[in-house]
């Protein structure tokens, strides 16, 4: 049972981005809808690349989270480096505000 | 330095506004993204994980005053406030909005500075030693040799889409501080038997997956032959070299398995036929170049400054810098200035806008209005009097750019790595800042003298860490990240790649293992002299692989 969100960078700013249960885009992982891996996400990876999305973001692909309580956790590093910011850096990024 | 023309001015502005339309028609939908990315990646516009980037290319190392303020401009208005120097003495922009692009770009060609082949399967910016024009063992400038390949390079039709990137760089002096070697082709600036000066050629050297020293393929090459020569190796390298596999498609790959004899063969078949072709290099072209390259007016000084002594007798602070950052200039009464961009603890290459603009002010003030970015990502005051000196040093000092450690174990060169970085395995920044850390005592770094430690977050070995003394390189292990060692690398005049020491370590425990190497040489070194790599080199690996792993 392996939970995923969608994510992707926005096209005009380039900012990480989540595809949240309104089908749009949120700049927060707390707002993606997470769904099961395989077919569910494969759906759900369709519409977020469709081509509507495609003027809005690039390159939309699932990634591996944990879900606690309301708290999404991206299980990769590279993942939870991209919700918060450069880790050298906490005044950038996500994690800034 | 090498002014823009019109011809020069009209093509870089042209393609701004090419670019500005190709960014519309992305937006509106007109192209897609498999379209666009190719596009703005001509452009030096990549997308990393937060964001887009820019990377600009400084032509081998050396821009003026006005750029350096217009870098400043576009990292304070464009950007959050900073840029990142790169071992290709380029310049990196790591927030912009790709709707400021067109913008950005805009503002950099009213200084004469663009970004176009920073990125793609072209010829990219040549690189050459930072103390051009200024160092006493240098034979000749080499940036004129750098800009002719520029104009030969840039936009050249037959060479847009070659198997892969293609990366030159040329020294003048015999030390090799422009890492020629580990190059696609590194040129040499060499005396003849008759005294002539021409060029030693190497080629097919590069790292990355299959790390390699380029081989010397002519020994002495005239000056009047150098574009088409290199336009042989480049026709020989656009026919031959594999495109059918990405990680065998650099020109090393093709001159290690045809071999270099064999390369060089086809080179010189090549070479007849163009050899007196338009590419032959007439002496007034080469004398027009050079005249951009002119030494600067310097004024006839004392050989001894007794302000600057006497400085450097009342202020310990300011000897020491000038002891480790300050080189011998080939003019009397002169000296080189390196700022470093390693401040203890502090991200390697990273340089605020404010600090730019003091970098800008303090060039037109004391080095005729220039500067050089270095491969080792921090840059460099040409031309300073020596009784200027203390008045840069007390500058450079407030603004934080005055460590003194040119050279020494925090002079470290790391890439962005996992904290920037779409293809990242491993963070660099913070493992260099640990490092920096752990060595920051300045007498603790004198002790331990000069050497280089170079830290990649991936294979593609941007910092080029198989030729650091010591070279770090970031895996990926199990979703951990994993640090391999590599030692007795050097990419000077005798290249090297270094040697894999063991098992990669964890995060916990790489800082303690450099300091275990480090250890290890002070004990077993044979006089202060003697430095890590000699010490290296005369042992061998087995101490410091039974220091780090225990006697297995
Ligand atoms: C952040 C975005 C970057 C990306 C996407 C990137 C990508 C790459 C790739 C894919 C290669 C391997 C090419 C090959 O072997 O065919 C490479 C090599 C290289 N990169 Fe980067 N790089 C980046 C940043 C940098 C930075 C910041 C520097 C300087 C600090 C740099 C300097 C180099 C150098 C010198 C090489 C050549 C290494 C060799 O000889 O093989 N790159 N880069
Ligand atoms: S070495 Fe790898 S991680 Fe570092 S900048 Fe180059 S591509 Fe990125």
């Amino acid at each position: 049972m392996t939970k995923q969100v969608i994510t992707a960078n926005r096209l005009d700013d380039g900012l990480a981005v989540f595809f949240d249960t309104h089908a749009n885009w949120s700049a927060s992982i707390t707002e993606a809808a997470v769904v099961e891996k395989g077919e569910e996400a494969d759906t759900l990876l369709a519409t977020a690349s469709n081509a509507d999305n495609q003027l809005i973001v690039v390159g939309p692909y699932l990634i591996d989270v944990d879900q606690q309580g309301g708290k999404i956790t991206p299980v990769r590093y590279r993942e939870q480096i991209r919700t918060l910011g450069p880790s050298v850096r906490p005044d950038l990024g996500y994690q800034a505000k | 330095m090498y002014k823009y023309d019109d011809y020069d001015q009209q093509l870089v502005d042209e393609r701004i506004e090419q670019f500005r339309d190709q960014v519309n028609r992305r937006l509106s939908g007109e192209l897609s993204e498999e379209e666009f990315r190719p596009l703005r990646l001509m452009n030096g516009v990549y997308l990393q994980l937060h964001a887009y980037m820019l990377r600009v290319a400084i032509p081998y190392g050396t821009m003026n005053s006005a750029q350096m303020r217009q870098f400043a401009y576009i990292a304070r208005n464009y950007d959050k406030g900073y840029g990142h120097f790169t071992t290709r003495q380029n310049i990196q922009f790591n927030w912009p909005k790709l709707v400021d692009l067109p913008d950005i770009l805009t503002e950099l060609s009213k200084v004469q500075m663009h970004a176009i082949q920073t990125s793609g399967n072209c010829i990219r910016n040549t690189t050459t030693d930072q103390y051009a024009g200024a160092s006493f063992d240098e034979l000749e400038d080499p940036r004129p040799w750098c800009e002719i390949i520029r104009q030969w390079s840039t936009m050249h039709p037959e060479f847009t889409y070659l198997p892969r990137k293609f990366k030159m760089a040329v020294t003048g002096a015999p030390n090799d501080r422009a890492a020629v070697a580990i190059h696609d082709i590194g040129l040499r600036i060499r005396r003849d038997e008759q005294g002539e000066l021409g060029f030693e050629v190497m080629v097919g050297g590069g790292l990355g997956r299959t790390p390699m020293i380029g081989k010397t393929i002519c020994e002495f090459l005239p000056k009047e032959d150098l574009l088409s020569y290199l336009e042989a190796i480049l026709r020989v390298y656009n026919q031959f070299g594999r495109r059918d596999n990405k990680y065998k498609a650099r020109i090393k790959i093709l001159v290690h398995e045809i071999g270099a004899e064999k390369f060089a063969e086809l080179v010189e078949k090549e070479w007849e036929e163009i050899r007196d072709s338009a590419l032959h290099l007439p002496a007034e072209e080469i004398e027009e170049i050079s005249a951009h390259f002119t030494p600067p007016p310097f004024d006839v000084l004392p050989a001894l400054s007794s302000s600057f002594s006497e400085k450097v007798g009342q202020d310990e602070k300011f000897a020491y810098w000038v002891q480790n950052n300050v080189r011998e200039h080939k003019q009397q009464g002169y000296a080189i200035v390196n700022i470093s961009l390693k401040p203890i603890g502090g991200i390697p290459g990273d340089i605020s806008h404010a600090q730019m603009d003091v970098v800008a002010d303090l060039a037109d003030q004391f080095s005729f209005g220039e500067i050089r970015s270095t491969h080792e990502q921090n840059l460099v005051l040409a031309h300073v009097k020596r009784d200027d000196l203390y008045a840069v040093w007390l500058k450079l000092d407030e603004y934080g750019l005055a460590t003194p450690n040119s050279g020494l174990i925090t002079d470290l060169i790391a890439c962005p790595g996992l904290d920037y970085c779409a293809l990242a395995n491993s963070r660099s920044i913070p493992l260099a800042q640990r490092i920096s850390e752990r060595f920051g005592e300045l007498d603790r770094q004198h002790e331990i003298g000069k050497v280089q430690v170079k830290i990649s977050g991936c294979i593609n070995a941007c910092t080029h860490h198989h030729v650091g003394h010591i070279g770090i390189l970031g895996v990926d292990k199990k979703g951990q990240e994993f640090y391999q060692i590599t030692l007795g690398g050097r990419a000077d005049e005798n290249a090297k790649i270094g040697k894999i020491v063991g098992a990669g370590l964890s995060t916990d425990e790489v800082v303690d293992a450099v300091e275990t190497l480090i250890n290890t040489y002070l004990g077993l070194r044979e006089s202060k002299e003697e430095t890590f790599l000699d010490a290296f080199n005369r042992v061998g690996e087995t101490p410091f692989k039974e220091a780090l792993y225990g006697a297995r």
